[in-house]
């Protein structure tokens, strides 16, 4: 249920009935009702306190006190005493302290005894009031009034009360608002000076807070379980919000206990507070059952009047610190009512609010204590946890204020790159697997990783089971990539499979490619996340020759990575068990593949042979059985991957992110992205603009391998939950980008291509990355020397394959491309050219 | 489309009157008429009367105008050709002069007079177009996974119906029945986009094509559906699935699927099979004997003017767009080319510019040719005027 709702339902006609029940002054239509009321109710109260035997004391004075002080009565009565009659306060405070003792107190005396216990009781309750009510846009022109001979030599101050009119003043600021309103959504208190419209209600709530708070100093020494809903809210909400503060300040504990339970109680609040006064003037306090680790509050008998001198409400913590610190210890030594201004006398070093969690981790920490509310987000538990404190008593809303987390996220404004500098992570590699379909490339990496013991026994051991039903015990450990049942069914890798597994050097990404020609799009996906290929290859008879013919996938896909700017290639020879481990074998294969990966234009020593076997697990992870290749004494596949060096990544330039796929990340994130970030960095709470489609979206949330991270730089895969954008402006393919330099959508470029196949003016499919478009290579500008790049013919008919060549290409829709990207172009499910964008 | 009276002398001038029947009629009437033709049909105009006091009142009336034809704009998805110009002969209700948009409608006979005079080319479209043999219209679904191009290939024409694209959550560790559960969602609305778009209480070819398993996958899908809900108009065009490889999902991989021997086997005699063959044709030479295959307006008309495009084999590929240029020199020429090639006893293939094959022509500049023996050089001529 969400807070509006049970705002809504509160019955109001009850919560006034509670409130005017008590006292009641005329309605004012000078300021709003809520106002108007609290004002009032302020007013006469501090005239109680104060009484009317202090000269120069108007009302007005009172109110601008009032107002100034935000209804802190006793800081209003304060301010006034030590304004209009510094003398007086020691008489009050002296007479209150005599009250004590008292076994039948005068009513006027009480009264003030309540509004100064009450102020006591309310000595530094942290956040809670802060929570409760919108602190007043509270400035350091206030000290100009604490100045106590400001109005002293003023004769219009000396008006006898009787002659006094009643003046109300309007509302000069606008009240604490939206931020929350009666319980604002900050728990500290230096992050609620948020501004805005005060609701009625929760003026309302605000005044009834008041009232309750007035009793509290007796319910505080009642200390009587009232009943166990009472202690189950109490203990709900010192769950959800008491970490704080029991951290920070433990005596305060009590304070918000029964501030609680008094609200809980508006009916029973009177008789609490008579029966607390009663029993303050008993000679020791009771203990307080339904709170522990508590400290049991000041006895009555030894009070002093400074003792009786409320603790500062937290806003006063924040603004004065350590002033009233020492103002609180030092007690007995020496009285000074007025507060010096804390940015003239010190720096504003002394913090409360920062020496605790942050709100945010008190929310988080109360949220996993709570179990129920575990599982949820910060709103979602939230949320939850409000609607059930709901349903038991509605008047305990306010009281829960301190999970209500903002629902924008807020941007947390790191140094991205001073974190990743600082982070100092593991070196990361991601490789894309290639090779031709059926060289065994998935089960290599289900071997590796059930070697890694990542993916374990039992998975295994039921994959087997229910690949040997439909007759494909084989495929067992490259079920462990191939999880979509399709993919199970036919035995055929579809799309890309996204794994990882950590070495101790290096923590890898597997992106494991379809070798089928008809998932190529899939393929070229996936080899546009890597840093490396790993080329697997089929050693057994005529398979190794199937897939080196024209149109096999090895040579398509070592072309196709080779075009994407892979440079290194770690070749793994596999299914050799199935040729006896036999060296000539091996031979053959090495020297046929180097021999075309070399004129593909890869350096001989980015290409690395490994024989393996991935079936038997042979040279993948522990090096090979006995005597099975008493000719190879070289590394294993793990040792060739931990060979890669780390690789700089573009972390400095403008963010860009293809997005790779597009689903519901849980309950929570309903729209969630994943792939890797080519280059840039963002952060929680950035907003980045999503291309072709020029919609802005916020990141809510990022996933890092899975794990939530603040940010995340160029090079990895992430996982990045996205907030206020419709999901229809989302596609595969689609860039994400900063709005400071986004990428720009073209229809036409272009680019000088490598041509795989004749090029003719036709239709091709573009592909870069996941981005994969219709499109027409409209001319055939010149066919270009391959070595200085100079220009052989212009506009030729045709370009012959293997020849280097500038052509014009156009798509059909816009799309998001800018130079220097790599692009493939095929058509007719063949490779036609690979380029860069000019 | 009918032919209801054709009066045309020896020199080409004189009227045709026609009658079309279905909105494919309108397709060739696109191609025949001609800015500065004169355009005869029924029109519906409103006309506003000034009494003698002044009052105007308007109202609508039918009548039949004859305009001098200025701009035609056709729209293929909707089957409609609006043709406006200037009224050239007065009645009761207009003046010579003033403008007029004629809406062409089936059913309802329209007569043409070419300003240039009848030539072969239009005399081809109006055969053409009067042709009464059986018309084969096709549905296709061209399809890979989140993204499905669902259209209706007739004789002339391939028009794009409706285009889905959805996206599918791909599979994630952990998460595989994401991405079955956003393909059983992509599937259904692919179907249903299908059924609307495509009627299919006349039994007709529906070819399925994609790359990978998706048309399969699907095919499975509609006809359990189909017996799911007991759809009797799919289950009887249970057996017209054709289920075609095509490397991908996109629009222009329809020149594959016309292609593929499944769909040769039962559309052999279709213009546009044919169309397509030789355009694969072109392309081959055009990749194995460079002299034999020319594309390219300068080229080709080189190579007609040598007689290359001749009898044994010489072929003219010619988009029909051509035609349709809004400078007269321009259709002239291509006129004169064509018939020119059939002077020589070529054959010549006007290719639909609707088609992908017409398409994949108008790449190459909308003209290509084969020739009967290599020509080279063809080409340098024009880099010299360039250089």
């Amino acid at each position: 249920m969400s807070r509006h709702r049970v705002v809504r339902n509160l019955d109001l006609d009850e919560e006034l009935d509670a409130y005017d029940g008590d006292e009641y002054y005329e309605e004012d239509s000078g300021v709003s009702m809520g106002d108007g009321e609290q004002m009032r109710e302020g007013l006469y109260k501090v005239k109680e306190v104060i009484g009317g035997d202090i000269p120069g004391v108007t009302d007005r004075a009172i109110e601008e006190a009032l107002w100034r002080y935000y209804y802190d009565i006793e800081k209003s009565v304060r301010y006034l005493l030590s304004t209009f009659a510094p003398a007086m306060v020691h008489r009050q405070n002296s007479h209150v302290g005599a009250d004590h003792h008292a076994t039948k107190p005068k009513p006027k005396p009480k009264q003030k005894k309540t509004v100064e216990e009450s102020r006591a009781s309310d000595v530094g309750r942290a956040s809670k009031k802060i929570n409760a009510l919108p602190s007043p846009p509270f400035s350091v022109s206030c000290s100009a009034f604490s100045a106590s001979d400001f109005f002293q030599d003023s004769p219009w101050l000396n008006i006898p009360l009787h002659r006094r009119g009643e003046i109300v003043i309007e509302s000069l600021y606008p009240r604490g608002g939206l931020m929350g309103g009666s319980s604002s959504s900050t728990g500290a208190p230096t992050s609620s000076i948020g501004s805005g419209k005060m609701s009625k209600l929760a003026a309302l709530a605000a005044a009834r807070k008041k009232q309750n708070e007035k009793t509290a100093g007796g319910t505080e020494s009642v200390g009587r379980p009232q009943s166990s809903s009472v202690n189950l809210l109490s203990k709900l909400g010192q769950k959800s919000k008491g970490m704080f503060e029991a951290e920070a300040h433990p005596e305060q504990q009590t304070q918000v206990g029964n501030d609680r339970t008094n609200r809980a109680f508006d009916a029973r609040k009177h008789i609490a507070k008579r029966r607390g006064i009663l029993e303050l003037k008993g000679p020791e306090p009771e203990p307080q059952p339904e709170v522990t680790a508590l400290k049991a509050p000041v006895k009555a008998k030894d009070m002093r009047p400074e003792d009786m001198q409320a603790k500062p409400s937290s806003f006063a913590i924040t603004m004065l610190g350590g002033i009233l610190d020492g103002r609180t210890q030092q007690k007995g030594s020496m009285i000074d009512d007025t507060f010096k201004l804390p940015y003239v006398t010190e720096g504003f070093t002394n913090f409360n609010a920062f020496k605790g969690p942050s709100p945010d981790d008190i929310v988080t920490s109360a949220q996993k204590r709570s179990g129920k509310g575990a599982k949820g987000t910060k709103s979602g538990s939230k949320q939850g946890a409000e609607g059930k404190a709901a349903k038991q008593l509605e008047t305990t809303i306010s009281n829960l204020s301190v999970g209500d987390s903002p629902l924008r996220v807020k941007p947390k404004n790191l140094d991205v790159m001073g974190e990743y500098a600082r982070a100092n992570t593991k070196n990361a590699a991601n490789f894309v697997v290639i090779g031709h379909v059926d060289a065994g490339k998935s089960t290599l990496m289900g071997r590796l990783l059930y070697d890694l013991k990542v993916v374990d026994e039992r998975t295994i051991e039921k994959f087997r089971k229910e690949a040997g039903k439909i007759g494909k015990s084989s495929f067992a450990l490259a079920w462990v990539l191939d999880q979509t049942s399709e993919e199970r069914n036919r035995g055929v890798t579809i799309d890309v499979a996204i794994n990882k597994f950590e070495t101790e050097k290096t923590r890898f990404t597997i992106l494991d490619a379809p070798g089928h020609r008809d998932f190529i799009p899939n393929m070229i996906a996936g080899a546009s996340q890597a840093d490396f290929a790993v080329l697997v290859i089929d050693a057994s008879t005529g398979s190794f020759e199937s897939g080196f013919q024209a149109r096999g996938q090895t040579k398509e896909h070592a072309l196709l990575v080779r075009s994407m700017g892979v440079q290194r290639i770690v070749i793994a020879v596999n299914k050799l068990d199935t040729a006896d481990w036999s060296h000539e074998r091996f031979l053959e294969i090495k020297q046929q593949t180097l021999a075309f990966l070399t004129t593909a234009g890869f350096r001989s020593e980015n290409l690395s042979f490994t024989p393996c076997s991935g079936l038997t697990g042979d040279n993948v992870v522990r090096k090979a059985g006995d005597g099975l290749m008493p000719w190879y004494n070289g590394p294993t596949l793990i040792e060739q991957l931990e060979n890669s060096e780390p690789i700089r990544r573009a972390v400095e330039k403008p963010l860009r992110m293809t997005v790779n796929d597009i689903f519901k990340g849980g309950a929570q994130n309903p729209l969630s992205v994943s792939g890797r970030i080519d280059s840039g960095s963002f952060q929680v709470g950035d907003s980045v603009v999503v291309m072709p489609s020029v919609e802005k979206a916020i990141i809510r949330g990022i996933e890092v391998d899975q794990e939530p991270s603040d940010w995340a730089v160029a090079g990895q895969n992430v996982v990045l939950h996205l907030s206020e954008i419709d999901p229809i402006h989302l596609k595969t393919g689609d860039v994400l980008c900063s709005s400071i330099s986004p990428i720009k959508n073209i229809v036409s470029f272009t680019a000088k291509v490598l041509a795989f196949d004749h090029i003719t003016p036709m239709h091709v499919d573009v592909h870069r990355g996941r981005l994969h478009v219709p499109g027409r290579i409209t001319s055939l500008i010149a066919v270009l020397d391959k070595g200085n790049g100079s220009i052989i013919k212009k506009k030729p008919r045709l370009v012959p394959p293997g020849s280097l060549a500038r052509v014009k290409i156009e798509v059909e829709n816009a799309v998001p491309l800018e130079a220097p990207t790599r692009v493939i172009l095929r058509a007719s499910g063949e490779t036609v050219a690979a380029g860069l964008l000019e | 489309m009918r032919l209801i009276m054709q009066n045309i002398d020896r020199d080409g001038s004189g009227t045709v009157t026609l009658f079309p029947e279905e909105p494919e009629d309108m397709w060739h009437a696109y191609n025949l008429i001609r800015p500065a033709d004169l355009l005869r049909a029924s029109a519906l105009r409103r006309v506003t009367t000034e009494s003698s006091t002044g009052s105007t009142a308007s109202h609508r009336v039918h009548t039949t105008l004859l305009i001098r034809v200025t701009g035609i704009d056709f729209d293929s998805h909707a089957g409609q050709l609006h043709v406006s110009g200037r009224i050239a002969e007065e009645n009761k209700y207009v003046k010579i002069g003033q403008y007029h948009t004629l809406d062409l409608e089936l059913q309802r006979n329209f007569t043409l007079e070419k300003a240039e005079g009848w030539d072969s080319v239009a005399l081809d479209v109006v055969r053409d177009a009067c042709d009464p043999a059986k018309r084969a219209e096709v549905g296709a679904v061209v399809m890979q996974e989140g993204l499905a191009n669902i259209c209706l290939i007739t004789e002339h024409q391939t028009i794009l119906r409706q285009r889905v694209e959805m996206t599918i959550p791909r599979k994630r560790e952990g998460k595989a029945s994401d991405h079955d559960k956003g393909l059983a969602r992509f599937f259904q609305t692919v179907l249903d986009t299908m059924l609307r778009n495509i009627d299919l209480t006349n039994p007709k070819p529906i070819l399925l094509a994609s790359p990978g398993f998706t048309a399969s996958a699907f095919q499975k899908f509609t006809l359990e559906t189909a017996s799911l809900a007991n759809n009797k108009t799919l289950l009887q065009n249970r057996d017209n699935f054709i289920i075609v490889h095509s490397s991908s999902g996109h629009l222009h991989s329809l020149n594959e699927v016309l292609k593929s021997p499944e769909v040769l086997s039962r559309l052999k005699n279709t213009k546009y099979a044919r169309e397509t063959g030789l355009m694969d044709e072109f392309f081959t030479l055009l990749r194995k004997d460079e002299g034999r295959a020319w594309y390219g307006p300068n080229e080709v008309t080189k190579a007609v003017e040598k007689g290359a495009v001749g009898r044994g084999g010489g072929v003219l590929l010619i988009s029909n767009k051509l035609f349709r240029s809004q400078e007269i020199g321009e259709r002239r020429r291509w006129v004169g080319v064509v018939d020119r090639v059939k002077e020589e006893g070529g054959e010549v293939r006007v290719l639909s510019s609707e088609h992908e094959s017409g398409r994949r022509l108008e790449g190459l500049g909308g003209v290509a040719a084969i020739l009967t023996f290599p020509l080279e050089g063809l080409d340098e001529g024009e880099e010299g005027e360039e250089e």
